[in-house]
């Protein structure tokens, strides 16, 4: 199983590397926090947070339960507003971007945007044409049998596991192009080697340019180009 | 089944239409292997309209006289019924942040997500209602007239119901709520809704209180999209 794994991989490598030259990889993007003040309630979580992140940069964000730290990723998102601030994408505000900049952008958050009720196809299917990918059933097959789903391609995503459904919810990551990931806990409930694949290909996705902001409670180290790490704590 | 009706539709071109059209038929299948949401709407009002001719006697003018009234209101609660889950479910496992993250106008997949909700709840009414209404006594052009108002009246009820069902997203026990601040919304539409049917029980041309509904239906459609994703936008931060 394994070695399908690392075929496919190879082959995916080469699709996106043609995704890269005529893509959205290529241009050049930065996302940038410009005194980002997020406040919960009566607590503030973090305050004038400033960076910068370029094409090939992985920012990991650590800190403790309740730092703020999926409340920083919907900030970056869009999904909530910051109390204080802006974020900035390629020097213009996010809120004044709107849907220009959702384009740009792949969320995956602690839930996994998953309907119980239809297929793992069916799921991405729907996934990607709401950013308006085009859906290729082979393909999308092909990436979920690297994700070791093949045996349950047919069966409503009830039927599986947790570790399974992130993974149904991670094949995007294979599928769209967006030069900017933002993951809430990918790693959570995967197996070694789901994490292994995971691992490599947000390596090769920030080789070739993209930008990924991600929260993990486990120690990863990353072969990219830049890899910064940023700690909230209260 | 569903994986020959994949391969069809492979490759397909994404433009707004394709996009908005996709979330309208995921909805409809999403419902379509959950029947139970769909079929307890639609068994509430025939079981609900069926009991009135079988308390209140069998005075056929009484029945006439009250019909459009029992019909309307049985239609609308069961209209209300299951507008709890119109986001409810797309909130729970986070679908709701993808579509809200989606490059397409948010408005436009509101309106989606409504019309997707009416032909669930508020068509088969419209299609079941004249045969309760033979129930009742109806004539033929009072079952005409009852059908196109309901047709028109649901769509509207989904529209405004919209609204009551993003303001509430993601609190506890939330039947109650939404009907409180609906319902109140709700009256232009029974009221002309109604009396359409009402107009034509007493000879009367029902083209005045059905051009009213159809002017609702008109603002509603302009407006409740916006307010619901507003106020979904509000929900998710």
């Amino acid at each position: 199983m394994l070695r399908v794994g690392q075929n496919s991989m190879h082959m995916l490598g080469k699709n996106s590397m043609q995704i890269y030259e005529k893509g959205l990889l290529t241009s050049r993007n930065v996302l940038a926090a410009d005194n980002l003040t997020s406040v919960r309630g009566e607590r503030l979580l973090f305050e004038k947070l400033n960076f910068e992140l370029s094409n090939g940069t992985v920012l990991y964000l650590q800190g403790a339960n309740g730092t703020g730290k999926t409340t920083l990723l919907r900030a970056i998102c869009g999904l909530s507003k910051p109390y204080e601030g802006s974020v900035n994408w390629c020097g213009e505000n996010i809120n004044l971007l709107a849907e220009d900049y959702c384009k740009h952008v792949l969320y995956i958050g602690h839930l996994p945007g998953i309907k119980e009720d239809l297929t793992a196809l069916e799921n991405l299917q729907f996934s990607l044409a709401l950013s308006g990918t085009k859906f290729n059933f082979t393909r999308a097959t092909e990436v979920l049998k690297m994700l070791g789903l093949a045996k349950g391609l047919n069966l409503p995503t009830r039927m599986l596991s947790q570790g399974q459904k992130r993974r149904v919810a991670l094949a995007r990551l294979w599928l769209q192009d967006m030069p900017l990931w933002v993951l809430d806990e990918p790693f959570t409930a995967l197996d070694i080697n789901a994490t292994n694949l995971l691992k490599q290909k947000i390596e090769s996705f920030a080789n070739e340019g993209g930008i990924v902001v991600m929260t993990t409670h486990q120690e990863v180290t990353m072969n990219v180009p830049k890899f910064e790490q940023l700690r909230l704590d209260a | 089944m569903s994986e020959n009706i994949f391969e069809a539709k492979a490759d397909i071109d994404l433009g707004t239409f394709s996009v908005l059209y996709r979330i309208l038929a995921r909805d409809i299948r999403v419902a379509l292997r959950r029947q139970s949401d769909v079929t307890s709407v639609f068994f509430f009002f025939i079981i609900a309209a069926s009991l009135f001719p079988l308390g209140s006697g069998s005075d056929p003018k009484l029945l006439n006289a009250m019909a459009p009234s029992v019909l309307w209101v049985t239609a609308l609660l069961s209209c209300m019924l299951s507008l709890s889950r119109m986001f409810a479910s797309d909130y729970i496992d986070g679908t709701l942040e993808q579509i809200m993250l989606s490059n397409q106008p948010i408005v436009l997949i509101v309106l989606m997500k409504v019309l997707s909700h009416w032909a669930l709840s508020g068509l088969p009414l419209v299609f079941v209602a004249p045969l309760i209404g033979l129930q009742f006594n109806l004539s033929g052009a009072q079952l005409q007239i009852l059908a196109l108002s309901l047709l028109m009246g649901t769509l509207a009820l989904s529209l405004i119901g919209s609204i009551g069902a993003a303001l509430t997203l993601g609190i506890r026990g939330t039947g109650v709520l939404i009907a409180i601040l609906v319902l109140p919304l709700y009256i232009p539409i029974l009221v002309f809704g109604a009396g359409a049917v009402n107009a034509v029980s007493i000879g009367m041309n029902p083209s005045g209180a059905l051009s009213l509904l159809g002017a609702v239906l008109a603002m509603a459609l302009l407006f409740a999209p916006l307010a619901s994703a507003a106020a979904l936008k509000i929900a998710l931060e």
